[in-house]
């Protein structure tokens, strides 16, 4: 789905929100890939999640189009092994939150079905994928 | 031992199960779950951005609610609610600032003055109650079954907030020891059971879930045993669609770890079909450890 169409924002102001919203320091990867190593959806992903970090770093603005960003189920197994630190759940986040922020809502409740699923399960989905 | 209590929501309706035997078990250690008084959903997952204090009001409004108690611990059994409100209580007690800015907004309950600490039933097993003294209580060793530990993400990550090693863990194995069954290993027992993605993507959490599962039964597991009942849905229920997508998958009985401590100190009522997909009876009844 093209996202971008409707949000402007130039490489830099990209590069600002990440960094605003997550509190991570994207400019420390030095592109080792751990995180894609690790992460149980990198087979699922368009983009994998270290070349997420490399989109924001050459200020790549159609990184939001990624389908990467709404597959991060926030498992924080990258979190816990990034050598630099890097907290990648936190800017995949930010990345989601800069869409949600402009109405780019990733999952429709009325189209689910009539299924029983936890409590826990609806609620989380919608926190994740509803701004 | 009398220990405030969180049950949170899926235990109150899809996972009554695991309520169900979480009390029975811990009562039979001595241990009394004490339900909080007006609990609220903590929000289920830790919101991950710098200026999300709103989000924090839901699980501190509960810290609020044990302190009102006269609690200093809250204990609570979901691994998603255990995340959460850990998260907001390390949060809050690190950032003063913070804090008064929650206690302002909730203008109309008492000020929040940290110190409650949030721990998992697993932590109150491993750290007080003692896996000795779980061992001393079994009456039905489940002795041969093999049992494979699934801890998925928000028991152990991120570092700090986990309770243990995050890439090594060992407390669900040592409970299933206690027990008299054998634990069975997996390089697969804390990956992500695709969580959410139940809801509007259900074919990538079969696909996550056959390979948990699959992973656990190459290696001899007959079970499964969790502590959230979001990954119990995803690895039992979506095993349904795996069928569909694999005929030759067999099913594996998913248990909750502490019905598989009340199976093993003779508290059958508490092991009930309710609550799971693949009903765990069968095999159970069939490995004599469970009465027709
Ligand atoms: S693990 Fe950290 S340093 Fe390595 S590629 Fe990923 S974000 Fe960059
Ligand atoms: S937090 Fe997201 S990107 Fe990182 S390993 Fe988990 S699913 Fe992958």
């Amino acid at each position: 789905m093209d996202k971008m169409g409707k949000i402007d924002l130039s490489a830099k102001e990209l590069q600002e929100e990440v960094e605003a919203l997550s509190g991570q320091r994207v400019f420390a990867c030095y592109h080792c890939g751990k995180c894609t190593a690790g992460c149980p959806f990198a087979s699922e992903m368009d983009l994998t999640p270290r070349q997420v970090l490399e989109y924001i770093m050459e200020g790549r603005v159609e990184v939001l189009n990624s389908r990467t960003i709404w597959l991060c189920a926030a498992c924080f197994t990258c979190t816990v092994r990034c050598p630099n630190g890097i907290d990648i759940a936190r800017v995949m986040e930010a990345l989601r939150q800069i869409l949600l922020r402009r109405g780019e809502d990733s999952l429709d409740l009325a189209s689910l079905g009539e299924e029983e699923l936890p409590q826990i399960a609806l609620v989380a989905g919608a926190r994740k994928l509803i701004g | 031992m009398r220990i405030a209590y969180y049950p949170g929501c899926s235990l109150k309706a899809l996972a009554a199960n695991f309520d169900r035997s979480a009390r029975a078990a811990m009562g039979a250690l001595g241990v009394e779950l004490v339900e909080l008084e007006r609990w609220n959903c903590c929000g289920t997952v830790s919101s991950l951005t710098t200026d999300d204090l709103m989000r924090q009001l839901a699980p501190v409004r509960n810290l609020i609610r044990a302190q009102e108690a006269g609690e200093r611990r809250l204990v609570t059994a979901c691994a998603m609610c255990y995340n959460t409100l850990k998260r907001a209580a390390l949060r809050v007690e690190a950032h003063p600032e913070e804090l008064a800015k929650i206690n302002a907004f909730l203008d109309e309950e008492p000020d929040y003055r940290g110190g409650v600490r949030v721990l998992h039933l697993l932590e109150l097993l491993r750290d007080e109650v003692g896996f000795e003294a779980v061992a001393k209580r079994v009456v039905r060793p489940l002795e041969g079954l093999r049992v494979a530990p699934y801890y998925g993400c928000l028991l152990l990550r991120p570092r700090g907030v986990g309770l243990d090693d995050p890439e090594n863990p060992s407390i669900l194995e040592e409970l299933v020891r206690a027990l008299g069954a054998e634990p069975v290993d997996s390089p697969l027992k804390g990956q992500c059971c695709g969580s959410y993605h139940t809801v509007a993507h259900k074919e990538v959490v079969a696909r996550r879930a056959h390979k948990i599962l699959s992973e656990a039964a190459s290696r001899g597991a007959e079970a499964l045993i969790s502590s959230c009942p979001l990954c119990s849905f995803n690895l039992d229920n979506r095993q349904r669609l795996i069928r569909e997508l694999d005929g030759s998958f067999a099913p594996l009985p998913v248990l909750y770890f502490t019905e598989l401590m009340a199976l093993a100190f003779g508290l059958e009522e508490a092991l009930s079909p309710e609550g799971h997909y693949v009903d765990p009876r069968p095999f159970l009844e069939e490995r004599q450890l469970l009465r027709r």
